[in-house]
């Protein structure tokens, strides 16, 4: 099996806000987009024009509901790719060290050159987050945009992974979780960022910002916005007070 | 292990996809963001969006970035076709352009020289309609427009008639100042990412957002507050909503005074031929009371002070004030919230609270821009007080048969608040604001040989420019601009076909269509109108005698066409988004782009544009040939050289001026393509700072409008709360007037053709109905997914390439549904069966499913076995293109009865839970495709 680094000097990862996530799914093209491109091979698809078309997507979006007690029912939008766990057991369960974790930055890979398909770190993750390249036969994941964020080809403001590049919503921040002073910690802090699935003790990098309360208003009385308070019950009054109104200006 | 030396190496960060990025416009929907095409070794390989380009601002969507499976999909025609099997059986030969040209013009040249009118030529989602309508005007035929009526022409009519401009294309919230945004029935699109943009940046800011959406998808799942209402009754929520704002006085007397018609004044004596229009000067300007003498004065009159209420007669007649009427109208208990509610399917409480929201926003927040202005009476005015409520609405609205006055009611209340080109409000985009007045009327007079004297769409002002005979009966073959539709200022295509099979009002011979799905999911009655397209004479002669389709890929329509004339893709041909046209300004910009060949087209494909110039050529069309000779040799030479007016042509960037180059006016530059290529596809003329608001009314912003050749003379206009042109209508139906609408139509006409917004009932809610079909059926447009197209498109469809029809939890109960059961959905039109899932989060009396899905086999070069045919669902089939016959037999269009917009979502159906069948149903023989098909 394959060790996990004792250390990392950073932590990159993602922040996604599920508050504004309006689960358009650019970020799950431009990610098929990109790494279709810059990987040794492209993300594939089987049977692409046909019955059941089913291709490889490093990242994807699921619509959840929330029925809550009252209220009207939500709709959550919830992008998902690998969260680059501290305590990644895709990494540990990994027999050809072809999964691993890396010390400088704490971003999860996979050397496919020594993947053998056999699909336990999928198995391992608790997230789904690993899809299995039926081309290929390895398995693929997120790989944080590794190929762009230090690709010193690319203009400097576009070394950020391609889902953050494109999320029209702006719900999705890329930066350095371990640095306490990076805006995506100081946004985790300020909007109660929270960590997926904690009790699998996975310990991920990716923080979710949680939506928003919704539907404030309850019923017969908001106290922040009282009823509005007529002047006028029949448009004679109503004129009347258009009139005194405008004298007084 | 450790980390070893390999894994150190695994990862190529310094890899590089691309050698070269072209920068042009995107085409996967209607919102042209600006893209940056990576290509290596000339092959398009990534997209992704072009940082300074002013819609997207680098951000691109899933259908912009999965734009280069369009260009390497199966589902791409490859040569000219020529039909050889029976219409609709999908047998084609290829054929050589100029055979398909020759053709083309053989059969267009005799009807130009007789009967122009026999064409119709009809555009779809066309991106280059001021070339388009100018073919069709040179040609001389009225019969043309693109799919504006099947889509959002209620917001477009309504806002030019009331505003002067309309949401979207025309207009914006002001994302940088809102603390409210309301959005009415707005689905993914329409705006697609500025609205996401907008949406972050109103989150960002802390604003609120709340959303009136049947269903609770996209940008409603993460409004602050949604409010599921009932399907049809926005505006009498609306209505309510200025009921209760006027009831507390919270309004803003001081915009409805200066900048709104409120203080014109009306003849309001019923027995009076003017009954109903404004009090004119001698100068036929509308007059309101100068509050500074007491007396009538110009509206627009040199410091004249309006004064808002009040009454003077004239003549033995009385008049009063706009105001007045507004308050006599909508004080009435009948816009009470208690009154309205159960329509509306929201509590009182609940509507009186957005009331208090709405008035809270509006004027407890304080927003003043520091930027002096002169206004068009020449009063100055130190600063730009704002007003942070802005609106936004789009197809759930406007796809009603009471869409139009739906939008006039939220304009109504926009301007109540003083929300209308307010900081904090709405804003336009330029060329707009740009009321009626400013656009031509219709022109509609076929002459053999001849062009029309103008564009075949405009705007009409009253019956007078209706577009009928002495007798009143349609001159047009969709009956737009008839007493069917008077404001239809986006033609209806959706009536073309029915029309021209019932020869009602008159048969043609050739269809002429571009990108549009006439056969399937464009349509209302999809199985009816496959059987029109095909129906015969008893002599065996089409009814549409002959059919020419343009169109890049093999949907359902190629295979009922005679003629197919192959488009390229968006990356492979020139185009122009103009200020002539629809372009991609900001409030802050009057801004155009192009689209460039950044790939050659790898078949034997063409641009319709520059074929239609080609076409144009062979006909002899004015301006388009010149002793034999074509004028312009392609789309890209018409881009650079044709001028509509003299200075002003297809793009406004890089002209040549005295001094060099210039913006706005200026002779044509040859190199001006270039030196958009070089911009990045696009180019912005900054509006000046102190024009930026108040644009209607703006002396800077009207001087700037005409100095770059927006305009040709500043034209201030008033907020048309009281709608005369509406009026003017009215009063044909009420006998009045030279023009009289023919009998049956004039209590129609007279009900819903109010100088003030009204609320109607759906027009198809006939006695009955509701009690058969109790559930409202709509579709709502995925984001990541654009009408048809997106089906071929082997990333998009693993997103989306099911459309289950989803029911709210109390019908799914009481029809006893469970996982992997279909429904029977039964409309009074016809029935189909479809997947049945289940939401809650959507309004009680409604069921939705996912846009353009459905797709018939055969078509689009997917597999027979595609979900997307064995289990699509299109609720096209359950609406008919007709309303339930009247008393009087007539059979009216299923439209809104002022603009002849599509009324989509007066859908109403019921449902029954059966086993899951094999395929969905109505089912139809597979299309042989003219593309190969996969195995």
């Amino acid at each position: 099996m394959t060790d996990l680094p004792s250390h990392t000097e950073r932590q990159l990862g993602l922040v996604i806000d599920l508050d504004t996530c309006v689960g358009c799914h650019a970020c799950v093209v431009a990610c098929k987009g990109w790494n279709t491109q810059s990987q040794p091979s492209p993300l594939s698809d089987q049977d692409p024009r046909g019955a059941a078309p089913s291709g490889t997507f490093l990242n994807r979006v699921h619509a959840y509901e929330v029925t809550p007690q009252t209220g009207a029912a939500q709709v959550v939008h919830f992008p998902k790719s690998c969260l680059h766990c501290a305590d990644a057991p895709c990494v540990t369960v990994c027999p050809t060290g072809a999964s691993f974790k890396r010390a400088e930055d704490g971003i999860v890979l996979v050397n496919e050159s020594e993947c053998i398909g056999c699909g336990l770190c999928a198995w391992a993750c608790p997230y789904g987050a690993r899809e299995m390249d039926m081309a290929e036969g390895v398995m693929k994941k997120c790989t944080l945009c590794v190929d762009r964020i230090y690709n010193e080809t690319l203009p400097e403001q576009d070394r950020e992974p391609a889902c953050v590049r494109t999320c029209p919503a702006g719900a999705r921040h890329f930066g350095d979780l371990s640095d306490p002073e990076s805006a995506v910690s100081l946004l985790v802090e300020a909007r109660g960022g929270m960590d997926l699935m904690p009790e699998q003790g996975t310990r991920p990098a990716n923080k979710y910002l949680p939506p928003r309360p919704r539907d404030s208003w309850e019923g017969e009385v908001d106290l922040l916005a009282p009823w509005l308070e007529p002047v006028a019950e029949e448009p004679r009054g109503l004129l009347g007070w258009i009139d005194r109104t405008l004298a007084r200006l | 292990m450790a980390q070893t030396e390999r894994q150190l190496d695994t990862p190529d960060t310094q890899v590089q996809i691309s050698d070269e990025i072209r920068k042009t416009t995107c085409y996967m929907c209607a919102c042209r963001c600006g893209i940056d095409v990576h290509l290596k070794d000339g092959v398009p390989v990534y997209i992704e969006g072009n940082r300074d380009h002013p819609v997207n601002r680098g951000v691109l969507c899933a259908k912009g970035a999965a734009g280069l499976k369009q260009v390497t999909s199966h589902a791409r025609l490859r040569a000219p076709l020529r039909r050889v099997g029976p219409r609709g059986s999908g047998e084609f030969e290829e054929i050589s352009w100029d055979e398909a040209l020759e053709t083309a013009a053989g059969w267009l040249k005799p009807l130009r020289e007789s009967a122009p009118e026999r064409l119709a030529f009809f555009t779809g989602r066309d991106q280059s309609q001021s070339l388009t309508s100018w073919w069709a005007q040179q040609f001389g035929t009225p019969n043309y427009a693109a799919h504006g009526g099947f889509c959002s022409v209620n917001m477009a009519a309504a806002g030019i008639y009331t505003l002067g401009g309309s949401f979207w294309e025309f207009g914006t919230p002001d994302w940088e100042h809102a603390e409210l945004l309301l959005l009415f029935g707005v689905a993914e699109d329409h705006d697609s990412n500025p609205i996401k943009i907008g949406l972050s940046k109103l989150k960002a800011r802390g604003a609120r957002v709340v959303s009136l959406n049947p269903v609770r998808s996209g940008y409603s799942a993460i409004a602050d507050e949604w409010l599921g209402i009932t399907p049809g009754s926005d505006g009498l929520l609306v209505l309510s909503l200025v009921h209760e704002l006027l009831r507390a006085g919270r309004i803003d007397l001081d915009f409805l005074a200066q900048f709104t018609n409120a203080p014109v004044l009306v003849d309001c004596d019923p027995r009076s031929p003017e009954y109903g229009l404004f009090l004119r000067g001698d100068d036929g300007s509308p007059l309101v009371i100068d509050a500074r003498t007491g007396r009538p004065a110009p509206w627009d009159g040199e410091r004249v002070e309006p004064k808002l209420t009040g009454h003077l007669r004239r003549a033995g007649i009385s008049h009063r004030t706009v105001m007045e009427m507004i308050a006599a109208q909508y004080m009435d208990r009948a816009y009470a919230p208690e009154a309205v509610a159960a329509r509306v399917g929201l509590p009182p409480e609940r509507i009186r609270w957005l009331a208090a929201e709405i008035a809270r926003a509006a004027f407890e927040t304080k927003l003043e821009l520091d930027r002096p202005w002169t206004d068009f009476r020449g009063r100055q005015h130190s600063t730009m007080p704002g007003r942070p409520v802005a609106m936004h609405a789009m197809r759930g609205v406007s796809a009603h048969s009471n869409g139009f006055q739906t939008c006039r009611a939220i304009h109504l209340l926009q301007a109540l608040l003083g929300a209308v080109e307010t900081p904090g409000s709405f804003r336009f985009k330029p060329p707009y604001p740009k009321p009626p007045e400013a656009h031509c009327r219709p022109h509609f007079r076929a002459v053999p040989g001849q062009p029309l004297e103008g564009p075949p769409l405009g705007y009409p002002l009253g019956p007078e420019d209706l577009a009928v005979d002495a007798a009143g009966a349609p001159l047009r073959i969709d009956k737009a601009f008839s007493w069917e539709a008077p404001l239809a200022v986006h033609g209806m295509l959706h009536m073309v076909i029915a029309n021209a099979v019932a020869a009602d009002p008159y048969p043609i011979d050739t269809l002429f269509l571009y990108m549009s799905n006439m056969a399937w999911n464009s349509t209302m009655n999809t199985a009816g109108t496959m059987e029109m397209l095909t129906a015969q004479d008893e002599e065996g002669n089409y009814l549409i005698p002959r059919i020419i389709y343009s169109d890049a890929y093999a949907s359902e329509m190629v295979a009922y066409a005679d003629l197919i004339l192959p488009d390229t893709t968006y990356l492979e041909r020139h185009d122009c988004i103009s200020l002539l046209d629809r372009p991609i300004s900001e409030p802050d910009a009057a801004a155009d782009a192009i689209r460039w060949p950044v790939v050659e087209p790898d078949r034997d494909v063409r641009p319709f544009q520059s074929v239609l110039l080609d076409l144009g050529a062979r006909l002899g069309l004015p301006g388009m040939a010149e002793d034999g000779q074509p004028v312009y040799r392609d789309y890209a030479d018409y881009i650079t050289n044709h001028e509509r007016r003299p200075g002003v042509g297809p793009l406004a960037g890089f002209r040549m001026g005295p001094h060099g180059l210039q913006d706005g006016r200026g002779t044509p530059n040859e190199a001006q393509l270039d030196s958009y290529i070089a911009a990045g596809g696009t180019h912005g003329i900054p509006v000046p700072l102190g024009a930026a608001y108040y644009k209607p009314w703006n002396r800077a912003y009207q001087d700037w409008a005409v100095e770059i050749g927006l305009l040709d003379a500043p034209a201030p206009a008033l907020v048309q709360l009281w709608s005369e042109p509406l009026r003017r209508f009215q009063r044909a139906a009420e006998g009045q007037g030279e023009r009289l609408p023919p009998e049956p139509l004039r209590e129609r006409l007279a009900a819903v053709m109010t100088p003030l917004p009204v609320w109607y009932p759906p027009l198809s809610d006939t006695p009955g109905v509701e009690e058969n079909y109790p559930l409202h059926a709509i579709t709502q447009r995925p984001m990541a997914m654009y009408h048809s197209w997106g089906s071929q498109n082997v990333w998009l469809r693993q997103i989306h390439g099911m459309n289950p029809l989803y029911i709210p939890g109390a019908w799914w109960r009481a029809l006893g549904l469970q996982d992997g059961d279909w429904v029977r959905v039964t409309s009074p039109h016809g029935e189909i069966t479809a997947p049945a899932a289940r939401m809650e989060a959507q309004s009680e009396n409604v069921v939705w499913t996912w846009n353009a899905i459905g797709k018939r086999k055969g078509a689009w070069g997917l597999a027979p076995e595609a979900p997307e045919a064995t289990k699509g669902v299109l609720l096209n089939h359950l609406i008919p293109e007709h309303l339930p016959s009247g008393e009087n037999g007539a059979s009216l269009s299923n439209s809104d009865p002022i603009t002849g917009q599509a009324a989509w979502f007066d859908l109403r159906v019921r449902l029954e839970r059966i086993a899951a069948p094999r395929e969905a149903s109505p089912g139809f023989p597979p299309l042989r495709s003219p593309v190969p098909r996969p195995d």
